[in-house]
């Protein structure tokens, strides 16, 4: 009895000791830059296959209006203690102003009545949080590639990189896309939300919306947006907050 | 006929090369999916049903809640049902020893602290090659009749199931050189059956595939339904690994192992025939 209990406890201390070693081993092996780096590859092969498969046009699925069914779920920054940012909440925006800057032919410095007055696109559709969650809501804002038209892309442009007010952690918040999305008609820039104008929860006064990827691309808050022909020089050089701490650019998985 | 005082025994080829390396590269897949994926489910452990999270009305949820005396509770709810299950599900502890809110302990997760772009690193990468060695292997055994002369139940086998279903759970095994019929049966559910679903729901989670492939969300019942069925689905696949590692076990494992490293199976010819 005594032998089979021992003998017991040490199958049970090895499974253990066992298991715990394979664990802190991955733990190990994902630490490890050349081994990240290798498995960081397949992101690249997800983005072709993606890119290959997806028309260009393609649209992200619209709901109705019936599956509105709760205020879309703030993530991230939902209340910027940015002192310029509060400044200009407190004034209701009213000397906000988006910047278009860099690879462009005419710089634009636009209000929020300016934007307002563009052309506008409404969609109902789905917000898919890295994190798992989904919510349906529904946006109203101005195609960015109208806003693009407005400035003039300049050769050579092939990136659209997004400033934000809100300071996540230490860092201000940024995101930023390519071309194809940048000129998809879903990607707005949007200071709607279900009818009302964007809340500060949700990024007002201006956020954008990129249908066919998840929420942490969509930034909230943005103060410019400027064109470039590559993201490596800007902060982390990954291309986003949230890519310069180890999340993919491409989140369209 | 009088028994032979030792059992004859031959050694047969059972385990082609293709299956041997899919075997155990999908395996190595399947762990490190696995752990990868508690670690993204963590970020958000609760599950839903249809198109959107209905925050207030989820299928499954893990929580944590601090009780009247500070300490913390781990909390599993499915569907009105409460389950106090601390220290596993809701509130485990971490590697200094305290308990913390997460959905799956950290000896079940990759990387075993919380860090959701590593796990999502980790999974796609695995998934990759889930998909690339699974369609080599499918196109293999399409080509070389592992799937007609194997797998594929002959009319006989299926009449004779309740007596396999017997002899199973009796743990009374014949060393036959082919597959039982339950062995094909849970063999082809998990080819063509739950790892296709594994992959299906999991790029109906993808918002770029739904653009490009829209029916994966009709398929499904929404991206929160595809998101349940691929935990759901991942459960079936862990039941059949408990229930797969028990037979290895209760049938030899030195022969089991052997053959599915070496391909080589050492059968009792008496058991070839019919077993009474």
């Amino acid at each position: 009895m005594t032998v089979s209990l021992t003998r017991r406890g040490l199958i049970r201390a090895a499974a253990i000791g066992g298991g715990a070693a394979l664990m802190s081993g991955c733990d190990r092996i994902v630490q490890n830059p050349m081994a990240r780096a290798f498995l960081q590859r397949a992101e690249d092969l997800t983005m072709t296959a993606q890119r290959s498969l997806l028309d260009r046009e393609a649209l992200a699925r619209e709901y109705s209006e019936s599956e509105i069914i709760q205020p879309q779920r703030p993530n991230g920054s939902i209340s910027p203690r940015d002192p310029d940012y509060r400044r200009m909440a407190a004034n209701g925006f009213a000397d906000w102003r988006l910047s278009v800057t860099g690879l462009v032919e005419r710089p634009q410095s636009l209000s929020l009545d300016e934007l307002r007055g563009m052309p506008a696109r409404t969609q109902i559709t789905r917000h898919d949080c890295v994190e798992g969650w989904s919510c349906i809501a529904k946006w109203t804002g101005v195609p960015l590639a109208a806003v693009l038209d407005e400035a003039g892309v300049k050769p050579g442009g092939s990136y659209v990189v997004f400033r934000c007010a809100d300071t996540l952690g230490r860092e201000k918040y940024y995101e930023s896309i390519d071309m194809i999305d940048a000129r998809h008609p879903q990607t707005i820039l949007a200071y709607g939300l279900n009818d009302e104008t964007l809340p500060v929860a949700n990024g007002a006064p201006l956020r954008v919306r990129i249908e066919r990827q998840l929420g942490y691309k969509m930034a909230k808050y943005v103060m410019g947006i400027e064109v470039v022909g590559s993201f490596a020089s800007i902060r982390g050089g990954k291309g986003g907050y949230w890519e310069d701490r180890g999340y993919e650019w491409y989140a369209g998985i | 006929m009088p028994e032979p005082a030792e059992p004859q025994t031959e050694i047969v080829y059972r385990h082609g090369w293709a299956t041997r390396i899919w075997h155990w590269l999908n395996a190595f897949c399947l762990f490190f999916l696995l752990a990868s994926g508690l670690q993204i489910f963590n970020a958000h452990p609760a599950l839903y049903l249809g198109t959107q999270s209905n925050f207030s009305n989820s299928l499954v949820s893990m929580t944590a809640m601090r009780t009247g005396d500070g300490s913390l509770r781990g909390i599993t709810e499915i569907g009105s049902m409460d389950f106090d299950t601390t220290g596993f599900l809701g509130a485990s502890r971490d590697s200094s020893g305290a308990l913390v809110a997460r959905g799956f302990p950290a000896w079940a997760t990759i990387p075993s602290y919380r860090d959701l772009a590593t796990g999502r690193i980790v999974h796609f990468f695995f998934a990759w090659v889930l998909v690339a060695s699974g369609l080599a292997y499918v196109c293999v055994s399409l080509f070389n009749g592992h799937f007609r002369r194997d797998l594929i139940p002959r009319r006989g086998e299926l009449r004779a199931m309740p007596r396999a279903i017997g002899d199973h759970l009796r743990f009374r095994f014949g060393r036959e050189a082919h597959y039982n019929i339950l062995q094909k049966l849970s063999y082809l559910i998990v080819i063509l059956g739950l790892i296709p679903t594994m992959v299906a729901t999991g790029l109906a989670m993808s918002p770029g595939m739904d653009a490009a492939l829209p029916w994966l969300l009709d398929l499904f019942g929404g991206r929160q339904s595809a998101r349940t069925l691929h935990f759901m689905t991942m459960s079936l696949l862990v039941l059949f690994f408990v229930v797969h590692i028990v037979m290895v076990l209760a049938a030899g494992p030195i022969n089991e192992m052997r053959a599915i490293i070496t391909g080589r199976y050492r059968v009792r010819p008496e058991a070839k025939g019919e077993t009474s």
